[in-house]
């Protein structure tokens, strides 16, 4: 057997023992924590404050959050004015809408202009749940890691979300954070590494990397251990830097194990498998299958039937590998 | 409350100085597109009276240290008029005349729409029509929130007005009351596809700003009188944003040019540049050599 990372909660293998908190909270979280440590920092809300749990700031710091009312490409374009006049600005608002709606003004006034505009995608995937299709972004991650400047951040729990907020609020320029609406397990620790640039390494093993990034790095895990009954032992990587993606990580995984599944709870076209292969192809190809959505919209329901309906939880994830282990070569 | 400078009113000397200088201005304005090849004639002769009364005139602002932190913000929102604000730049002193003539061309500063990260003093990116109006909003957010003394122009062309972006901004700065905000339209009544009335009318415009809770200023946008004063208008008040509607010539002061929707968005030929330059020669009083 392979010696277990230190790096996760104790009882991670045990979901039951695991707390349920959804990844927004850990951005509501962050920003009061960014807001203490820097008072040049606010935040626009564009009337989902409660949702998005930027009322945690609100609350916090009245003086320095901004309601904007439903106009998020307005709310883009003012946070890239706020943040030429020397603040740092968070933008909160369902991924759907921003980046979703306003994506030309983050590509013109954040990005090109190198303004510290930070896009707080709240929602996003297709854990969203009953809502539907419209709210379920599965495109953002493919529209905001091919622009210049952006960096993106996909945390895998509220802890880890709250460490990528704070990370996002000390870096200069635009960053994507992306989260989600329903409640995920917590399965890292507040000493569990962080770093924009860093995949990290959750689980050992060499027979296939699977890459995953958002709350379904933990269904990869719980993939891997049932995977580890059969004999095959998966390296498990938690890829929350989409961009700038970690090369050296990924070579690695690529070399050390011959075959990869990516899953994200995005579109497969372009998201980070697509960031993945990117990667491979150039450095070190291998078979890879990119789990996500395909080609389509999701649909109402809930979350966790969404995600069985749609193929992205652990015994999918078990036959993807089981595949991509005959592809070897 | 911030204090804003003054803007001092305008003697006749003043006055006839500045025409002066809008005439040269203009004339650059040409020289400039005919060097690139490409580019927009009309908005930046039609704007070059409000761009030479800004510089020389109405901001505070200083050509020799771009980055004072207590300049006064001029943004623009219809990017594809820079080349009128590079002119007026250069004639302000912000960088040599001589740069003028790499508008447009490759590592040169003055890109075809202006960009910030190559010349910080622009203050701001723009080109898709709609951005600058938020972006001026967010500046003057700031600049009231922390009591700071500038004020932030924003210069906004008919296209902006289609935009809806630019009326959620309007929305914003009306209930956050951005009196420290002045925008300036360019109301030429042409846009690339033809009358701006013919494609999407905007009127009643003073009105539709008035609903936003703005004080709406309509000027002749060639009287450079009227538009210090309205600049010193907007300044007294402390109610809410103001907008002041600057009703503009499009190709201004070259007679081939003005009025004609054609001219939006193509430069002068060579022969054109020649009738052109002598036109704005005698309009400005002098008979100068065309081979100067």
């Amino acid at each position: 057997m392979k010696k277990e990372q230190p790096k996760l909660a104790r009882s991670w293998k045990n979901p039951s023992r695991l707390k349920l908190i959804p990844t927004r909270n850990g951005f509501g979280e962050g920003l009061v924590e960014a807001g203490k440590a820097d008072k040049n920092v606010m935040v626009i809300s564009a009337d989902l404050t409660d949702s998005t749990r930027a009322s945690y700031f609100k609350d916090a710091f009245p003086d320095r959050f901004v309601q904007f009312g439903v106009a998020e490409q307005a709310m883009a374009a003012t946070a890239a004015g706020m943040a030429l006049a020397g603040k740092t600005v968070f933008i909160a608002s369902y991924a759907a809408f921003s980046p979703g709606r306003n994506w030309e003004q983050i590509r013109t006034t954040a990005c090109l202009q190198k303004a510290n505009v930070k896009i707080a995608g709240a929602h996003a995937g297709i854990s969203v749940g009953p809502d539907g299709a419209t709210h379920q972004m599965v495109e953002d991650i493919a529209i905001t890691r091919v622009l210049p400047e952006m960096k993106v951040l996909v945390p895998c729990d509220s802890i880890e979300t709250r460490k990528a907020t704070i990370a996002a609020a000390k870096m200069k320029g635009p960053v994507y954070v992306r989260f989600a609406r329903s409640s995920s397990p917590v399965f890292t620790t507040n000493a569990t590494p962080f770093a924009v640039g860093k995949a990290q390494v959750f689980r050992d093993g060499s027979d296939l990397a699977i890459i995953a990034c958002g709350p379904l790095v933990y269904e990869a895990l719980m993939a891997a251990e049932e995977l580890s009954k059969l004999g095959i032992e998966a390296r498990v990587i938690n890829n929350v830097s989409v961009k700038p993606m970690d090369e050296k990580t990924i070579v690695q995984a690529a070399k050390d194990c011959g075959a990869i599944v990516t899953i994200e709870e995005a579109q497969a076209a372009a998201g980070m498998g697509s960031a993945v292969c990117e990667i491979t192809s150039q450095h070190f190809p291998v078979p890879v299958e990119r789990m996500g959505m395909q080609d389509r919209f999701g649909e109402s329901g809930e979350p966790n039937e969404l995600l069985e309906h749609f193929g992205l939880t652990a015994p999918y994830i078990v036959k993807a590998a089981k595949r991509i282990m005959k592809k070897k070569k | 409350m911030p204090s804003v400078r003054d803007i001092p009113s305008i003697t006749d000397k003043k006055l006839h100085s500045l025409e002066k200088k809008a005439n040269l201005i203009r004339q650059d304005v040409l020289k400039m597109l005919r060097e690139a090849g490409s580019g927009h004639s009309a908005g930046p002769l039609g704007l070059a009276d409000i761009f030479t009364s800004l510089y020389f005139h109405v901001l505070k602002h200083d050509p020799k240290k771009p980055g004072w932190s207590d300049r006064d913000r001029l943004l623009l929102s219809c990017g594809h008029v820079v080349p009128i604000r590079y002119a007026a730049m250069a004639h302000a002193g912000y960088f040599p005349k001589k740069d003028l003539m790499t508008l447009r061309k490759l590592g040169s500063k003055l890109q075809g729409h202006p960009e910030v990260t190559q010349m910080k003093s622009l203050e701001n990116t723009s080109g898709p029509l709609g951005d600058g109006g938020p972006q001026s909003c967010g500046m003057a957010y700031v600049a009231k929130a922390d009591k700071l003394p500038w004020h932030t122009y924003c210069v906004l062309s008919e296209g902006d007005l289609e935009a809806g972006i630019t009326w959620e901004a309007a929305m914003f700065a009306g209930k956050n009351n951005l009196h420290n905000l002045t925008w300036i339209i360019d109301r030429n009544n042409i846009q690339i596809d033809g009358y701006t009335e013919d494609i999407m009318p905007l009127e009643p415009l003073a009105d539709k700003f008035a609903a936003f809770n703005w004080t709406v200023i309509e000027i002749d946008g060639h009287n450079i009188m009227q538009f210090v004063d309205a600049c010193r208008y907007a300044q007294t008040i402390w109610e809410n944003p103001v907008v002041i509607i600057a009703h503009t010539v499009p190709g201004k002061g070259v007679d081939f040019m003005e009025f004609e929707p054609g001219w939006h968005g193509k430069p002068p030929g060579s022969d054109e540049l020649r009738d052109a330059l002598r036109e704005l020669r005698t309009l400005g009083g002098t008979i100068e050599s065309e081979s100067e």
